[in-house]
Order: C-alpha cells, then structure tokens, then sequence
C-alpha cells in the first residue's frame, strides 16, 4: 500500500567528485518549484576525489526548519553508501543502487527494498556520460515518489542553458531514462510525495548566501578575504557581485591582512568586512582590538567549524563562541550577534553594519558549517529587502565640518561614548587616530587620567548598544515547564523539537538568542522554571556566558560535537531521558 | 598654496636628539608640499616603533596601527578611497619582520600606496634589539653570540616581488631624500623607499659617519636605466664601500591595482552615497535564488 508522506527524506551518497551536492542541489529546485518544502544538509569530507560524501533532502508538505534522522530512499552510488546509511532507513523504505556496483557483502535487510538499475549505463546510452548517473538518480527518486519530473526538466533546462542546448537536450534525455528505469519498482516503494502544483515561487538558499545578501542590502561595499572553509562562499559571493553592485572585493595574503585592510577601509568611512573561519579568525586578533581602540566599525563574519586547529574543516561545531567574546588583549566593546536561519542571516546581514556604524565598533557574525551550507526554502518576502535600514550613526555633516571650530575631536567624550565621526578628506576633518592610548583628538597620550576616562567612554558604548539587542524569539507554550534556550544555527532542530514535545504533552518552550553579546536587558526575567541548554559544542559556552551575565545556571545542557549537526532526535531524545529519569526518581 | 607649515602638528616629537628620523619626518612633510598635496588630502599609516610615531608629529589624515600591519591598513585605505594620497612611514622591524608577507604582496599587487621605511637596522623602540637587516654578526640582548642570521635585502626583494618602483635615500641627505619621495608620490603604483636613518642611542654602527662616505647616488651616472630590471638587481646586490642610493627602478606601464579593479571606475567608494537596493537589483537577486 502506499501512503502519501508529509515528511520523507532522501539521502544520495557517494565520493567527491560524483557531484552529489550540485545534484542534490538541483532536485531540491526542484522539489520547490513544485510546491514542496525541503530542507538539504551536505556532508562531506576535506578532500576533492575519493571519500565518502552524502547530501540528504528532506521534503515536506509544511516549511521546514530542520533536517532529521530517519531516510525513506537511498540513493547509492557506490557501495560504500550502502554500508554506511541502510541502517539509516526506514522500515518500507529502498536504497537504489547502480547494477554495476552491486551490493557491499553485509547481511541484508528484509524490512527495506533493493532496487538494482543500470544507473551508469543507462546515463551513458541516454546522455552521453556515464557521470550523468547523478542526474539520472533523482529522476528515477522522483518517479518512485510520484513526483512530477517536469520540474527537475525545468530546473535542468535553467542550470545547463548556458552550456548550451546540446547539454540541455543530452540532461533531460538522461532524466526521462530515470523516471522510465523507476518504473519496475514503483508499486514496490511504499513513500509518496507528488507536487503541489500552482503554488508560488519561493527561493531556496544557504546561510552563506542569505548572509551575503543581507550585507550587500546593507551597504557592504568592501570584502577581504582568505578562503577557508565555510566561511569563503561569501567571499566568492561578494567577488561574483562586485562589479554589479559596486563592491571592491579581494583576496588577500592571510586572515591578518584581510581583517586590517577591512579596517582600512572603515577608517576611509567604507562599510567593510571579512569572512573567515576559526582558523583564520585567530589570526585577527590582535586587529580586531585594533578596531576597538581606534573605533572602526568592520564586520567579521566568523563561520565556525570544530576546532582547534584543523580538526574537521568541513564539519560543524559552535566552539568559537567564548573565543571571540574575548579575543583579543584589552577590553574594548564588540558586539556578537549568531543568526539561527536564513531569514536571520539576511537580516543580521545588514543590521550588522548598522551596529558597527553606529557604535564604532565590531561586529562580529557567528555562523557555523550548519547554517552556512544547509538549504532551506523561503518565501521571497522572508528576506525582507522592504526593511533593510541603512543607518549609519552619528557623523558630522559637510556644513557641520564646514563651520567647525577648532580642530576635530575624533575621540571626543560624550555621554553615549558615540563620538560623531568624520571620514578623512574634508579639511576640517583632518586627524590622526593612533593604536596607543591617545586623547580626543587622537593623539598619543599616556596621562592616568585620560587613559581612565578614554577606556570608559569606549566601554560605555557597550551599554549604550545593549539598550537595543533583541531579546532570544519564543517559540512553543509561553507557560511551558520547560525551557530550551538556543543560539544561532540549533534555532531549527530546536524549534522542531519543542514541537515534537509539545505532541507529547511535555509543554516546552524554545528561547533562541540572535542578539549574543552585549546579552541584552531584561534576559534574566526570561530564564525561569527548568531550563536547558542545547548547544553544538563540548561545554556548553552559552549556558556559561549567561551566568557570567545574568547569574542564572541552566539546570542541564544538552551539547554535542562530533562534528555533526544536532539533530531534532537528538534533543527529544535527551529531554526524554531526563524527564524519564526525574519521574523514575519520585 | 601648501607649504610646510601646513603640516605643523601641536605634537612635539619625542625622539633623540640626533635621530634620523628628523630629516625623514622633513623630507615627508617638504615633498608633500612640494607634491602639493595639502593635509586632508593625504592619510600617514604607520605601524609600531619609534619611526611610526611620525603621524603623530605631523599634521594630516593619519593612522598609528598596530606593529606590522602598515601596508594591509593602508591597502584598506587606499582602495575605500583612491583620492587620498596614502603614505607609510614605519620601521625596518614593522616593515620587514612582522610586515615582509604584506611588503611583498603589496609590490606584486601594485597597489598605489608610497612605503616609506626608517631603516635604522635595529629596534629602536623596544631598545636595541637586532633586526632584520641588521648585519650578521650583530651583538644585542638578543644576540649575545652576535647574529647567525644575514640580513634581508628589502630593495632586491621588492623587485624580485614585481615592485614598480624600488627606490633608497638617507637621512644624511635631506635634499636627495625630500626629491625620492616627490618622485614616489608622482608614481602610479606601489613605491618603496627605503631610508637609512641612524639611530643614534642604539645602533652606533650604521651611524652618519658611516653612510656618509659610503653612499652614491645611481642617478649622477646618466646612463643608468631605472627602466632596467637586471641593472636594479645588480645594483640591490651592491654593498660595502660603496652603497647605491637613489632610484633603483622605475616603470609606469603597469596599471596599480587600483586602476583595475571594476567598482572603482566611478570614483572612490568613500565619497559614493550609500543608498538601499533598487528593486530591480532585488529582484535580480532573488531570481538568482529561484
Ligand atoms: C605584535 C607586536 N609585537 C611586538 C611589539 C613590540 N614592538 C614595538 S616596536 C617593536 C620594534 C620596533 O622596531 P622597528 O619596527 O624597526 O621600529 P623602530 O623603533 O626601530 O623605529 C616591537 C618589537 C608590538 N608592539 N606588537
Ligand atoms: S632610539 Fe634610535 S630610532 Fe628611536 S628615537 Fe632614539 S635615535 Fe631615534
Ligand atoms: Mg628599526
């Protein structure tokens, strides 16, 4: 029998070089294209041929936030797939898997269907190459789901235009021989997921790419950079657009010149910033303190992955968040914010730059792989361009230059700790601002006195910026016994799993902070009852900063770095074992 | 008109009475004004040392950054906005220990930037340590044994990097200095000057009385072709009795970096106003999405 599914997953594995993600990639295009929502999570090892690599898409009938455990259909191109991820299928579910590798020799299972088709033959005799399977694999996942191939033909018929109409005609040939080779095995798969025809058009983008677009909204205008991984997508980004929009980007010797010459340009009144990981964010320490004494406002996007050193570069962990909160010598304000979606990245994308503008300080972003490589649709209207807002703080006018007395104070004293800034070119606005302790104008000054009253001024612009971070978005029953507290990418299997312990009546709420460091006011008042920590890292940072910032001890933390992602399984699990655990001792 | 009092700071400088640092501070603030360049037009970016207090004593556009980072800092400056004229004035510690990576990248890269390095062939700030140019052999606190290691060669590494312009003076010779950096500022990429300048509490070795019968300059001979990469690598490799200073090469056909980058042709990205996406431009964003 077979049953309409609201939620199935499709996992296709094989080595690096097959281009599984490009392909994945495409069927999810797909799968929007005809309705569905989906949810596509990379994973792959830090090599360019060989390896063991998968991407899985997840396809749902409702918006999803999150990938999940549970796979419906493998698709195996090689047999190492099979190895690893049939113990990751449903009971009914099938893996596909190209004759000509066969089957690995482990026990088979009998709650799961094998389907053996001629993938890499069938590719070469309808497209002309064998490595067409890839394309040819979804089609023949799309006609066990029952799902529409006209759209994959729509999506291949956009991706490949530029290559040409051969290349077009050669892909949709192959996609044909997919969905006709699923025919055999269609009664057998038990798992429906048809299109939903005539619903509107909706984007499917990664963090990275939100992000990008967010800043470039904003005012981005300069983007250096040294690749690593996950960050340099949104360097790559940035170079794509430049010249369109208006952006100088470049790549440059190492992360420390990278973050100076992001400040160069801040000092030179250019919204500016670097994207980097860990790795490379270490390397910017000493400047980022730079930034701070000087007050420049940059923007470092910090996309983590495990640590330290090299560990697993293209895996995800949120490791660095006790790191940048205190990198760096000295005490000077910065403020952290950690977007947990796409929707956040846009938006935290351009306030960023607004943040930095108008305290004169950095600003720093904490993504992680998750977030930065994981693909989600989203309504066009999610990333709300309408709302951007480019303020840029406080800043003498031409005519106020024009009219100055005396010479511009740079550093001036204020109240806010804001001082109005003035970017070097005007006459009256010229000053030298120095790395060593200096008075208001900017120059070299070691007096006691000063020294006090320049460090408060600079600190009191943590307060005055606190005065407008968000407080963590709710999410689940605002009467809830328990509450789970996020930050950044966990916001989404977090969200789905409260609602899965909400179905089980164990009334949860999630609270997920975007808006990290200055922890902003009235955050205590919101940690009461039973709280719980869930966090991709070994510690549980988060939960040590609130403490360190609102006196409250989470009363446990569900953490994890393996590398992998957490999944909603992995929460539900641990809450389960906890509250089982309490009931068995009462 | 700009003159040299335009560039008068309230800042007395601190350093030792018979610095070299003096004449190069002279020489920037003459060649400047000669250049005429008046102070808002200019940015100083120096590093850390006693060499990279020199914004401080000098007034225009400047920035004191952190010891080593001079020339990414100001690459930053200069490409936020290329109408400011953008000069480094740092030590031979900042510029070739902690700063030789970006030295180096910044000569291949052209960017158009006047490098000015106090040279005095030791750590003045931090009091006397050996440098990177320090000769071999040279004892200080850190080198009781004298050093083991040679010194660098700034001017053959610069042109072995694709630098435009490579070029040495001295502090003994503020006329000569003051014309070396006239003629860099006139340059359209990146230019290196490298500036022997005594340091006169810790390096009693390369002191005036020892450049001063030492150093010549490449441009009496008029025959000498600064277009002329392997004359410039052989005249780096000079060293003894007689030094080399002046221009050691100079081309002007290849474009700075600047020049070339797309998003500059419409002027500086400092002085464009910064406005919202059009919807067009959103549009076209979320069609790429799609
Ligand atoms: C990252 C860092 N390392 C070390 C120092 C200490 N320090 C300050 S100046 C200096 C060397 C100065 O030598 P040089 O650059 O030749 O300048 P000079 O004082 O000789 O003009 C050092 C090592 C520092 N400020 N920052
Ligand atoms: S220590 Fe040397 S370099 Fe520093 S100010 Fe004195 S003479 Fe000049
Ligand atoms: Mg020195």
């Amino acid at each position: 029998m077979q049953s309409q599914l609201n939620d199935l997953s499709i996992r296709i594995g094989g080595e690096a070089g097959m281009g599984l993600e490009s392909s994945g990639v495409g069927f999810s295009q797909a799968l929007v294209r005809g309705g569905l929502h989906v949810f596509g999570l990379p994973d792959y090892h830090s090599r360019i041929r060989g390896g063991h690599n998968f991407f899985t898409v997840r396809i749902a009938r409702r918006p999803l936030y999150s990938h999940t455990e549970p796979v419906h259909l493998l698709l195996a191109l090689d047999q190492e797939t099979v190895r690893r991820h049939i113990g990751a299928l449903v009971p009914g579910g099938a893996v596909v898997y190209d004759e000509k590798d066969g089957l690995p020799d482990i026990p088979r299972r009998s709650d799961v269907h094998y389907f053996s088709i001629p993938l890499s033959k069938l590719a070469e005799e309808s497209g002309g190459n064998a490595i067409m399977r890839n394309t040819l694999v979804f089609a023949v996942a799309a006609g066990l789901i029952g799902f529409d191939p006209t759209y994959i033909e729509s999506v291949a018929r956009d991706n490949f235009a530029r290559k040409g109409q051969a290349v077009v005609d050669s892909n949709l040939r192959v996609i044909a021989a997919g969905v006709e080779a699923s025919r055999p095995f269609q009664a057998d798969f038990p798992f429906r997921m048809e299109a939903a025809p005539g619903a509107p058009r909706r984007l499917l983008l990664n963090g990275n790419q939100a992000f990008a677009m967010g800043a470039l909204a904003g005012g981005c205008r300069f983007v250096s950079g040294y690749p690593m991984t996950p960050g340099s997508p949104v360097l790559e980004w940035m170079a794509g657009h430049a010249e369109e929009y208006g952006v100088v980007t470049l790549q440059v010797e190492d992360e420390i010149a990278a973050l100076c010459m992001a400040i160069g340009a801040g000092y030179a009144g250019v919204r500016a910033m670097t994207p980097t990981s860990g790795g490379g964010f270490s390397l910017m320490v000493e400047a980022l303190g730079l930034a701070g004494m000087t007050e420049v406002p940059v923007v470092v996007y910090e996309a983590q992955r495990p640590g330290p050193s090299t560990s697993l570069a293209t895996r995800t962990e949120q490791g660095d968040l006790l790191f940048v909160l205190h990198a760096s010598q000295g005490e000077f304000p910065r403020i952290i914010l950690a977007p947990g979606t796409v929707e956040q990245a846009f938006e935290v994308g351009w306030r960023a730059f607004n943040l930095a503008e108008r305290y004169q300080t950095p600003v720093i972003v904490l993504s992680d792989h998750y977030l930065a490589t994981s693909i989600r649709d989203v309504a066009p209207e999610d990333l709300d361009f309408d709302a951007v807002v480019i303020d840029r703080g406080e800043w003498l006018t031409e005519a106020e230059l024009d009219n100055l007395e005396g010479d511009y104070k740079r550093h001036q004293f204020t109240e806010s700790g804001v001082s109005p800034r003035a970017i070097p070119g005007h006459p009256k606005a010229v000053h030298a601002s120095s790395s060593d302790e200096h008075d208001e104008y900017g120059h070299i000054e070691e007096n006691a006195e000063n020294r006090r009253r320049m460090h408060e001024k600079r600190m009191r612009k943590l307060e005055t910026a606190r005065a407008e971070m968000r407080l963590p978005a709710a999410y689940g029953l605002n009467d809830a016994d328990l509450t789970l507290i996020a930050w950044g990418s966990t916001y989404g299997p977090l969200r789905e799993a409260v609602d899965r312990l909400n179905e089980q009546g164990l009334r949860a709420q999630m609270l997920h902070f975007t808006d990290i460091w200055p922890v902003p006011h009235g955050t205590e008042a919101l940690l009461t009852g039973e709280t719980i920590a869930v966090e991709g890292n070994y510690s549980g940072q988060f939960a040590d900063l609130l403490r360190m910032a609102t006196g409250h001890t989470v009363s446990r933390r569900i953490l994890k770095w393996d590398g992998r992602p957490i999944s909603p399984e992995y929460i539900t699990n641990h809450v389960l074992r906890f509250t089982n655990h309490r009931k068995s001792e009462t | 008109m700009v003159t040299v009092d335009d560039f008068a700071s309230p800042v007395r400088p601190t350093w030792c009475t018979g610095c070299g640092n003096f004449a190069i501070w002279n020489a920037v603030k003459r060649a400047l004004a000669q250049a005429g360049l008046a102070p808002h037009q200019v940015m100083l970016v120096s590093g850390i040392g006693c060499g990279s207090k020199l914004p401080d004593y000098t007034r225009a556009n400047g920035y004191m950054t952190l010891h080593g980072r001079t020339v990414p800092v100001a690459t930053g400056v200069r490409l936020a906005n290329h109408h400011l004229r953008v000069v480094c004035t740092h030590g031979d510690g900042d510029a070739y220990a902690e700063g030789l990576g970006h030295m180096l990248h910044a000569a291949r890269r052209n960017i158009g930037l006047v490098d000015i390095i106090q040279d005095n062939r030791i750590y003045g700030l931090t009091k006397g340590q050996y440098s990177p140019t320090s000769d071999r052999g040279r004892v200080s606190k850190t080198s009781p044994w004298g050093s083991f290691e040679l010194p660098v060669n700034p001017i053959a590494l610069a042109l072995a990097a694709g630098a435009t312009f490579v070029a040495r003076a001295w502090s003994g010779d503020l006329q000569h200095l003051t014309e070396t950096i006239v003629r860099a500022l006139g340059h359209r990429g990146y230019a290196l000057i490298d500036v022997f300048q005594p340091c006169v509490t810790f390096n009693r070795q390369n002191s005036y009385e020892f450049y001063r019968p030492r150093v010549y300059k490449l441009q009496d001979d008029p025959d000498y072709d600064v277009t002329d990469k392997m004359a410039a690598f052989a005249k780096a490799l000079e060293w003894g009795d007689r030094i080399p200073i002046g221009v050691f090469y100079q081309v002007e056909d290849r474009p700075a970096y600047e020049e070339q980058v797309p998003s500059l042709q419409a002027g500086p990205l400092a002085l464009r106003p910064l406005e919202k996406l059009r919807p067009e431009q959103v549009q076209r964003l979320l069609e790429e999405v799609m």
